[in-house]
């Protein structure tokens, strides 16, 4: 490693006590997750449940656990918006139209 | 001043020569991994997904005991793993050889204890209920397809992170690596407990049975 990039590296890097209480609102999410698997919800209000939790406790290790909140914003442009719109054109295949597939017979 | 900003030659951040995004090469190697592979999962979930609306009898075997707490509880240890991993992180950057090495062993035990589990999970449902990639008791064949390909690409992506854990935690005892290179090892380690945290209540929560 260059000696520029030694320095560069010399970042702030977080405490002890915003990883504690980021694990602990990663148990929390959890814990409702698994307490709404109890309730009878219909599955779409379920599902919408449970990614939009799944959403907020990925924000919450790319953020903290993985540091990307302390990165230049450069960075962050870089990765995730190209990946979100990967996945947003992944579920195109989820347009009503495209499940035509079962009134075919394809079994 | 630069010998160039000298010699008044506008310098870019993209000149080469330096790091635009203030992170050293391997680290945005990993991160441009980890979007890659974070793509390679989403296409399985999208196609998990996908099959499931598709079909309407998809099956909800899953009980709360002991399917559900068992799949809870490794959630749990992923989490656990990944506090233990930003904690050799931080141990890493301060110089303390000593924890670094304490947090990276916990992660290790963590993401084993993991494996260790999902194997027993992976017995009981191809043993005792016979379910396979091709067929299972419940009727939708995909059903096993995509249960089996989306745990068991997770499982690999664990058994192979415990695996770069102990090379680098050996790599950092001996001065073979920097703190930079556990942190690059902690980027993976991280994404693998981030995926997780979608195939839980995706593959198991949406199909919980609640007459068990």
């Amino acid at each position: 490693m260059s000696a520029h990039e030694a320095a560069i590296e010399t970042h702030e890097v977080g405490s002890k006590k915003l990883f504690a209480i980021v694990w602990f609102w990663l148990l929390l999410f959890t814990g409702i997750e698994v307490f709404l698997a109890y309730l009878r919800l219909a599955p779409p209000l379920m599902l919408t449940i449970l990614v939009g939790l799944s959403l907020v406790k990925a924000a919450l290790i790319i953020s903290y656990f993985m540091h990307l909140r302390f990165e230049k914003l450069g960075l962050f442009l870089l990765l995730i918006p190209a990946m979100v719109f990967c996945i947003c054109m992944m579920l195109i295949m989820f347009f009503p139209d495209s499940l035509r597939v079962v009134d075919l017979g394809v079994k | 001043m630069s010998q160039a900003e000298h010699e008044g030659i506008i310098e870019s951040a993209w000149s080469g020569g330096r790091a635009p995004f203030a992170i050293n090469s391997n680290k945005l190697g990993m991160w441009l991994f980890i979007i890659s592979d974070s793509l390679t999962f989403s296409a399985l979930l999208v196609a998990y997904a996908y099959v499931r609306l598709a079909n309407p009898d998809w099956p909800r075997p899953f009980e709360i005991w002991p399917a559900i707490a068992k799949s809870t509880l490794m959630t749990l240890i992923l989490l656990s793993s990944s506090l233990t991993m930003v904690l050799g992180v931080a141990a890493a950057h301060r110089g303390d050889r000593a924890k670094t090495i304490k947090y990276l062993i916990w992660t290790m035990i963590f993401g084993a204890a993991f494996v260790v589990i999902h194997a027993t999970e992976w017995y009981t449902l191809m043993v005792t209920d016979h379910v396979t990639p091709w067929s299972n008791p419940w009727g939708v064949p995909l059903f096993g397809g995509t249960f089996f390909g989306l745990t068991g690409l997770h499982m690999l992506h664990v058994t192979i992170g415990v695996v770069y854990l102990a090379i680098v935690a050996a790599g950092f005892k001996s001065d073979k690596y920097d703190a930079s290179d556990v942190e690059v090892s902690g980027l993976y380690w991280h994404f693998v407990d981030l995926v997780w945290m979608f195939i839980f209540p995706l593959v198991y929560l949406m199909s919980v049975n609640l007459k068990g």
